[in-house]
């Protein structure tokens, strides 16, 4: 099969669609959930991420934890940091999930920072990817040049979504630049902040939210950072396709725990 | 063999900008404009300037007679102690805070290990009349508490850095995210040769003024621009790129490039990243570095909150994998002696980073005829306590 992949991939990843581009086709706000793998307990991983599928999340952002994450907040951080302690690592998510597709049919993407990716080795780590079911991959501080220079072909040979990041402060032809590069959706970063640093959107957020409606892109956007609450999620989702919130949820899950993520989930879909 | 970086913003294969998408615009608008601003004669008028008339340079050379005497070669030591607040760092501060005026940046931020970088860094903004942050680990803020004090009185704020290690590369994570937060007023005043391009090849060239003055001093003293050999220690590696950079490319110029092995290489603590580091990316930047086999980055150990850092800049990188440079590991106790000596045979008072530098004379042999110029990087005041507990003096 990865024989086949290998020599013909640019053909089947026409044939074969990516369960991210079903889900961007239906009709509706897309809810994303992140949440860091290994916490709150190391085993918590796969029940996380089937209590989420039950609940009608319709994706998952599966954070690879890592010591120096540069662009989280406190809450990130600190469940980072919790995992690792955990004794979580690359080799054993790919562990736990490597029948989750058994229960589990909603898009599943791995978040991390690209020194972990680099030292498993990116082709293997790909590879991996694909075996279990990953359909894509937002390494924040993997850029674009050097992706579409080292890695494209390797991402793409995989079957794999390679989601980038925007930000009040992209040009707008860099945002043209990314959206070229794109396939699947843009990661639209809320505002200038690392992950969990504010409440509520305010004018700028507006504004930033319709100059991006506006640019009439080719990818659908989903807003990211400081979606807390089915307020935010509203806001968020007026123009973008979905949002995904991940430092609340962590918090969540840290004061109330896993049996009550249904509580979450309808917390923000009232 | 290139030993600068290319126009890509790679040494070989190291350096690159590992940013998220954040940080593009200010990385990016820096990477486009270092060059044309810092070779605007009216840039190098007040730079020259103020590192003449502020920080005091050219520093001196100096021919160490007693050391000299003892090891049996000629030892020059590049007085960068002498410079204003005690250090190299200044000189990059300098040079930065220039950039960030040009760039129409009005709030800095910082990261410091040993303090020495937050006081210039606090010291050009208290010039300048800019808005400082120094981000510190909360652990170096205990040990180096004469500095944070410095900090405070140039009328910086310090804000200690409480995630992971408690030391440089926390402080390091947290002025990133600053600027993450503060994208459209603030500059970030990096203290080593270390993070996304253009950083790494704008900090060498504000320290490249200490190889500059060695080679017309050396040429006063000894008839000879080159010496045989050029030494410094390394944190990330700022003051050794400043010491190597105008001999990168003179054949005849042995470069040593002196890390701390802390308790030792083995010992699992330890800094010495050229031996126990592999390619990895830290900070933005892809270079040698310790970490896990899963890619996690560990925590390093030296006495000297200057040198304990978990990577190494770009261009030691590549200097290293060419074998360009040559790499000593000196542990904390051989540095201490170094220090101690270096006090009593020659009156200096050296940092304990520094003192990893001379530490080699003891195991490195060199020829009577050898003329050896170390880079004396700071002085000690800033250790007086460390080399208090140490010697119980
Ligand atoms: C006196 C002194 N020397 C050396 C260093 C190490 O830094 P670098 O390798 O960037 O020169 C420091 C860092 O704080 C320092 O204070």
């Amino acid at each position: 099969m990865t024989a086949i992949l290998g020599t013909t991939y640019s053909i089947l990843s026409t044939i074969i669609m990516n369960r991210i581009h079903q889900k961007l086709r239906e009709d509706k706000k897309l809810l994303s959930i992140y949440f860091t793998a290994g916490y709150p307990s190391l085993n918590d991983t796969v029940k996380i991420i089937q209590d989420l599928e039950n609940n009608g999340v319709d994706m998952i952002e599966i954070g690879l934890p890592f010591s120096d994450p540069l662009a989280d907040g406190p809450t990130i951080q600190a469940s980072s940091t919790q995992a690792l302690k955990n004794g979580m690592t690359t080799s054993l998510l790919f562990q736990q999930l490597k029948d989750i597709r058994k229960s589990v049919s909603i898009p599943l993407i791995l978040m991390g920072y690209f020194n972990p990716v680099l030292q498993y080795g990116v082709e293997e780590f790909c590879k991996k990817c694909q075996e279990i079911g990953i359909d894509g991959l937002i390494l924040p501080d993997l850029p674009l040049d050097v992706y579409q220079e080292d890695y494209e072909a390797i991402f793409k040979k995989y079957g794999l979504v390679n989601v980038f990041l925007i930000t009040p402060q992209t040009s707008d032809a860099r945002i043209r630049e990314i959206d070229e590069a794109s396939d699947g959706f843009i990661y639209m970063v809320s505002s200038a902040s690392v992950t969990g640093s504010q409440d509520g959107f305010g004018n700028s957020q507006e504004t930033y939210f319709g100059r991006i409606a506006e640019m009439n892109l080719k990818n659908p956007q989903v807003v990211g950072f400081g979606i807390s609450n089915s307020e935010t999620f509203q806001q968020a989702t007026k123009q973008a396709k979905g949002a995904i919130i991940g430092s609340a949820f962590i918090k969540f899950l840290t004061q109330n725990g896993v049996p009550k993520i249904v509580d979450f989930v309808k917390g923000i879909r009232k | 063999m290139n030993y600068n970086v290319d126009e890509k913003g790679y040494y070989g294969e190291f350096g690159g900008a590992f940013i998220p998408e954040m940080l593009y615009p200010n990385v990016e608008n820096l990477r486009r404009q270092y060059l044309k601003i810092m070779a605007e004669p009216s840039f190098k008028k007040e730079f020259d300037q103020l590192l003449k008339d502020y920080v005091g340079r050219p520093s001196p050379l100096y021919f160490a007679k007693r050391l000299s005497e003892k090891y049996n070669t000629k030892v020059y030591l590049k007085r960068e102690d002498l410079n204003h607040t005690g250090a190299h760092k200044v000189n990059n501060t300098i040079g930065q805070i220039l950039m960030a005026k040009r760039l129409g940046k009005t709030r800095i931020i910082a990261e410091t290990g040993a303090g020495q970088h937050g006081v210039a860094t606090a010291t050009v903004c208290a010039l300048m009349g800019m808005e400082c942050i120094v981000y510190m680990g909360e652990i170096d803020i205990a040990r180096q508490a004469p500095n944070v004090a410095r900090m405070k009185m140039l009328g910086a704020e310090v804000r200690p850095a409480l995630s992971g290690s408690k030391t440089l590369k926390d402080a390091t994570n947290e002025a990133i995210r600053d600027w993450i937060n503060n994208p459209v007023d603030t500059h970030y005043i990096i203290g080593s040769a270390i993070g996304p391009h253009p950083y790494p090849d704008m900090v060498t060239r504000f320290q490249s003024i200490i190889s500059e003055e060695i080679k017309w001093q050396l040429k006063e003293k000894e008839g000879r621009e080159n010496p045989d050999y050029v030494v410094a220690c390394i944190g990330g590696g700022s003051n050794a790129a400043g010491t190597f950079y105008h001999f990168l490319h003179e054949k005849e110029v042995g470069i040593i490039a002196v890390e701390a092995a802390g308790l030792g290489v083995d010992s699992g603590e330890s800094a010495a990243t050229s031996v126990l580091g592999k390619m990895g990316i830290i900070h933005g930047c892809k270079t040698l570095l310790m970490q896990t086999p899963d890619g996690q980055i560990t925590e390093p150990y030296s006495i000297s909150a200057g040198l304990d850092y978990p990577g190494v800049g770009p261009m030691h990188a590549h200097l290293y994998k060419t074998g360009r440079a040559e790499f000593i590991a000196i542990t904390d106790d051989e540095a201490m002696q170094a220090g101690m000596e270096l006090s009593k045979l020659e009156g200096i008072i050296p940092a304990i980073e520094s003192s990893h530098a001379f530490a080699i004379l003891e195991t490195r042999k060199f020829r009577p005829e050898d003329v050896v110029v170390f880079n004396l990087s700071g002085r000690g005041d800033k250790d007086l306590d460390t080399y208090i507990k140490y010697f119980k003096l």
